[in-house]
Parts: structure tokens; C-alpha cells; sequence
């Protein structure tokens, strides 16, 4: 074989590698099996009885004097205004929000159903909302724009396929759902690099994220010994172990520490 | 004391082998055909776009290094194209501005450099010139490639690293092309002194190079998250010995050469001012912008300058190379005993 034909064959294989590269990927990680947003028992799930499930909630608490939240600077897109201080460290008098809480363990090798609604993620004030989301593997999350000004979706995450797309804006939501479990799955935006969210994938439906007020609460737990877990983005993840007897409704309070 | 003389014969078929001095042609023999003398005259245009094409590319690394330093890599998510569009320019906001002027000056200068590797190729007689004009060109399409591969899986560390390196490599070939075809480099019948001195000078500039290279490398790893701060910074401190120690040597020794004291002399200025700046950057960076929301202007004015002053400092020493192997030949390596003699003083 002559040189020129190599060289042809090199240049449209680099040609075939860049477009394959190019092509849009696939909306969704991998096919949702029939969801349930009730938790109705299906084929695939492991029931639970209703009549003896337990419920746990609590409240998270940040000790010491709260770390003065960083500004942002939005100034260099005239369509992004709103709030321009940071979410970090949001703890509002020693109550701490944005802290995910989950069953870490616990739950042996119990399935559950996907919800059949849908998670939002709202891009308003060119600022994610929420700061913190919880959603289970295969569930459907639909992004939004409803800014002025074009945003990039991008999640940086260790387990799961990593995508990067545009959404201008009016442009329709972006649908995606993330494959595998994965605490604390960064998403941020390559036009406006103060935007940041963490998107919290768990296989169960037992988790909850902490309100302004610094509560969670989780309900539907068939009783037992458990790892709860509550993880914040930049103090960590703190565990306590917990029992639940049937229809216990137990509090849980959890503190953080600079 | 180094022997000094007048170059009657050049020390390299790649340094002025090429000249029409009237010595050069008598003192070689018809059998070595790589020193034969070929007849150039200084083309002032093809220098001063040569040089037109350096800056260009100097300021298209500083797009690059604002693109890094304003995390805006991704934010044209698709390539070629850009949002869909090969040709239109989108709103330049946020990370746009960044990203997308760095690829609409990178098309310019891949443009340049097509110009320049064609003219190079029709105006300049030197073969190795011809070869070194296609080497730029060759260059800066491995770049954008790249640059595409880049963006398309996301900013892998190792891509993005050397998508950083082979920038520089790139401006380090625009520049000598600029120097090669410069009327000092065409013209002159360069005044040359002997170095007898062990490591020779020119094997200290080029290992001046390698250091500067691997700091290069590990500067890039780490701005692209593929490796800590400490190897880079620890490398500071053996860039900074070896660069002392050749430029000490270059001045010290050769002062009375026009073409080895002047690298030499903006080697160290720049040596002193990276290191300076690579401070600056550290305290901005690591220090105390670990924590940043976003990047804060400090942090982007050290990290850019530092990367610009890098390039610089790359170019000068290949300069300064390129001078060396020009100007001070090593005697027992490079000059034939019958021609000891004449250039002798």
C-alpha cells in the first residue's frame, strides 16, 4: 500500500473519529424501567408494608459563627441578576441548609421503583435552583433556562458518563437522568463559572435535603438498623447509625462544625 | 580565554551554510554538499510577516492561557463548530468571550501560518528552511486538532496539557523561522568564539531547554487538574539554577557577542520575572483562591501573565540556542583541525 493511500485512510479515520465525537449524545443514560412516583410495589421492587414503616427527621446544625458567604461577580453578562452571594456555607441562625440526607446503609439488597415524575433543575438569575438536588438512578431530571442568556449544563461526575450541552434562551428543557449512585455530583456552567449545583443520586427513595430552616425529613422506612448519612458540599459527609422499630417516628439531629 | 575570530567558515550547514560570504565557498570542497553555499538575500517582508506571525501567536496563547485561567474551556461545548455554526459569531459573554475569541484567533493564525509555509517555501533557497516553515504549519493543524479533542472528552488533563505545550512549541518555531530569516541571521558573517569549556555552553542552553520543557509539561498538568501544584513548583527551582548558570556563562564568557549578550541578557530579566509572577500566582491560586466561587481577576491576571512570561522565556532560550550553535562553536566536536587555525586568534 502507497504512502498516499495511508495518508488518505489516516486522514478519514481522523475525519470518522471527530464526527462520531460531534454527534449528539443520547438523552438518556440508559432505559427507565416503568417508574412508580408513589412507590407502588411493582414486579422488580421489594414491598414494603405500610402499616409498620417508620419515618425519621431531625434538624442540621452548623456550630460556630457562619463563614460570611462569598459575592459573586455576574458582570460580565449584563442578563444575569438576582442573588450574587454564594451557597457554599448557607447556615442561617446555626441551621444548616443544603445538606443531603440519606440511607446509606442498611437496606440490603432491597429495590426500588423509579419515580415516574420528573426531578426539575431550574437555571434562574443565573443561578441553579435547586443548589442541592436528590434523585434516584434512572430518574428523569428536566433541566430549564429560564434566564435571558445562554447556559451550559455540565456535570463533572466520577461514576457516572460526563456531558456538556448549551441551552439558549426559550430553548425546551433538557431531560437527562444519571445512571449510577453518585453523592455529591458536581454540575456547573463553563459560561458563567459561579454556577454550581450538586446533584445527589441514590438508588433508594430514602433521602431529603435540608431547608433554609436546617429540617429533613424521611418517611416510608421499613423498620431497622441503618446508616444515616448527611453530606455537605464542602464540610463533608458526617454518618449515624439508627434503629427504627415499626411505625417509629425517631428525630435525628445532626451538627457540623467549621 | 575562548579563541575569538571572524566566521570565514560557518559552523553549521543549518546556521549560515547558506551565506554568499565570499570565504565560505572556497573553504569547503565540492564533496560536502550540506555546506555548499547557497545564494539567499534578505527578504524584509518575508522577516517582518515571520514576525507579524510570532506576535500573533504570542497573543493567541494568551487567549488560550484566559480561556484555563476563566475555567471556560467547555463553554462552547461543540467543535468545530461553534454552537452548531462554523462561521457566525455568538453572543460573547461569560465564558464565550473567551473561548471563542481564542478560536476565532487560532483561525487566524492558522491562516498565517499557511501563508507563512508557502511563502517560506517558494522565497527562501535553504531546504531545512523550506522543511521548518511546513513544520509550523504542521504544528499549529496537530494544535487545533487538539484543541477539538479537547473539548469533544471534556478536558482530559493529558490532552489539555499538551494541547499547552505544543502552543509554545509552535510559537518557539514561528520565532526562530522569524530569526532565521532575519537580515543579521542572512547577512552577517557572525563573529565566533571557541568554547572549550565543559559542559559547553551550548549544551548548558540545551538543557536549559528540557528543563524549561519538562517545567512546561508539569506547569500545564497541574493548571488542568492533572497533577498537584508541588512538582512544578518544585521544578522552579531547577529551572531557575540551570537558567542562572547558562546565562552566567553566556555573560560572563561571551559578552562581546551582540547575539549570545542579548538572549542572554532577556533570559535573566524574564527568568527573574516568571519567578515573581509564578509566586504571585501560587498565592492567588493555591493559596487563597483554593476556595474561590468563581475566578477572581487576581488570579487570572498572575496565572496569564505567567503563562505569557513562560513563552517568552521558551523562546528566548531556543533563541539564545540557535545563537549559540551560530556564534560559539564547540572546538573539538564541531571545527575540523585545518579550520582551528584560521579562526583562531
Amino acid at each position: 500500500m502507497n504512502k498516499k493511500l495511508w495518508a488518505a485512510m489516516f486522514v478519514l479515520g481522523l475525519l470518522a473519529l471527530l464526527a462520531g465525537c460531534s454527534k449528539k449524545e443520547n438523552t438518556n443514560e440508559e432505559q427507565t424501567t416503568s417508574p412508580s412516583s408513589e412507590m407502588k410495589p411493582s414486579a422488580t421492587a421489594t414491598p414494603i408494608d405500610p402499616a409498620t414503616a417508620a419515618s425519621v427527621s431531625g434538624t442540621v446544625t452548623f456550630g460556630g459563627a457562619a463563614p460570611k458567604a462569598a459575592k459573586i461577580d455576574m458582570s460580565q453578562d449584563a442578563a444575569c441578576k438576582g442573588n450574587n452571594v454564594a451557597e457554599t456555607i448557607v447556615a442561617n441562625d446555626g441551621k444548616l441548609a443544603n445538606v443531603f440526607v440519606y440511607v446509606k446503609d442498611g437496606l440490603g439488597d432491597r429495590t426500588f421503583d423509579v419515580p415516574k415524575d420528573s426531578v426539575t433543575i431550574d437555571q434562574k438569575g443565573c443561578r441553579y435552583h435547586p443548589h442541592v438536588l436528590g434523585v434516584m438512578t434512572g430518574q428523569n431530571i428536566e433541566i430549564r433556562n429560564d434566564d435571558e442568556t445562554t447556559h451550559n449544563i455540565h456535570p463533572t461526575p466520577k461514576d457516572n458518563r460526563e456531558w456538556n450541552e448549551s441551552q439558549p434562551p426559550k430553548a425546551a428543557a433538557i431531560e437527562k437522568n444519571f445512571a449510577r449512585e453518585e453523592i455529591m455530583l458536581p454540575v456547573k456552567c463553563n459560561q458563567h463559572p459561579w454556577m454550581k449545583m450538586y446533584v445527589n443520586v441514590v438508588k433508594t427513595p430514602f433521602y431529603a435535603v435540608t431547608g433554609e430552616d436546617g429540617k429533613y425529613e424521611i418517611k416510608g422506612l421499613p423498620p431497622g438498623d441503618y446508616t444515616l448519612a448527611f453530606v455537605q458540599e464542602k464540610l463533608g459527609e458526617q454518618t449515624q447509625k439508627i434503629t427504627l422499630a415499626a411505625k417509629d417516628s425517631k428525630t435525628v439531629d445532626q451538627g457540623f462544625k467549621p | 580565554m575562548p579563541a575569538v575570530g571572524r566566521a570565514s567558515c560557518p559552523p553549521t550547514a543549518g546556521g549560515n551554510a547558506h551565506r554568499t560570504a565570499a570565504g565560505t565557498a572556497a573553504l569547503h570542497k565540492p564533496q560536502e554538499p550540506l555546506l555548499q553555499p547557497i545564494a539567499i538575500s534578505y527578504n524584509r517582508a518575508h522577516h517582518r510577516f515571520a514576525i507579524f506571525v510570532a506576535v500573533v501567536t504570542f497573543f493567541l496563547i494568551i487567549a488560550g492561557a484566559l480561556v484555563t485561567s476563566n475555567d471556560a474551556g467547555l463553554s462552547v461545548p461543540d467543535w468545530p463548530t461553534s454552537f452548531g455554526s462554523l462561521y457566525k459569531i455568538p453572543h460573547l459573554v461569560g465564558g464565550v468571550k473567551f473561548e471563542h475569541t481564542h478560536r476565532m484567533i487560532a483561525q487566524f493564525v492558522g491562516f498565517l501560518s499557511i501563508i507563512l509555509a508557502v511563502w517560506t517555501w517558494r522565497a527562501d533557497p535553504r531546504r531545512w528552511m523550506k522543511y521548518l516553515g511546513l513544520t509550523a504549519l504542521s504544528l499549529v493543524i496537530a494544535q487545533g486538532i487538539l484543541g477539538g479533542i479537547t473539548v469533544l472528552f471534556y478536558l482530559p488533563p493529558a490532552v489539555s496539557s499538551a494541547h499547552a505545550a505544543l502552543a509554545q512549541t509552535f510559537f518557539c518555531v514561528v520565532v526562530l523561522i522569524a530569526l532565521f530569516t532575519g537580515q543579521n541571521w542572512v547577512e552577517e558573517i557572525p563573529l565566533v568564539e571557541i568554547d572549550r569549556e565543559r559542559p559547553s555552553l551550548f549544551a548548558l542552553v540545551l538543557f536549559s531547554i528540557v528543563v524549561l520543557y519538562v517545567q512546561l509539561i508539569l506547569g500545564a498538568m497541574f493548571r488542568h487538574h492533572g497533577l498537584s501544584w508541588w512538582p512544578h513548583v518544585l521544578n522552579a527551582a531547577t529551572v531557575a539554577i540551570v537558567l542562572t548558570w547558562t546565562c552566567v556563562r553566556a555573560l560572563s564568557r561571551y559578552s562581546g557577542l551582540d547575539g549570545v549578550r542579548r538572549p542572554a541578557i532577556t533570559l535573566l530579566s524574564l527568568l527573574i520575572a516568571q519567578l515573581c509572577l509564578g509566586f504571585v500566582a501560587f498565592l492567588t491560586r493555591v493559596a487563597w483562591g483554593h476556595d474561590a466561587v468563581q475566578p477572581e481577576l487576581p488570579m487570572v491576571v498572575s496565572t496569564v501573565a505567567h503563562v505569557a512570561v513562560g513563552a517568552l522565556l521558551l523562546a528566548t532560550t531556543v533563541v539564545l540556542a540557535a545563537q549559540v550553535w551560530l556564534r560559539i562553536p564547540v572546538v573539538e566536536e564541531r571545527i575540523p583541525s585545518r579550520e582551528r587555525k584560521q579562526v583562531a586568534a
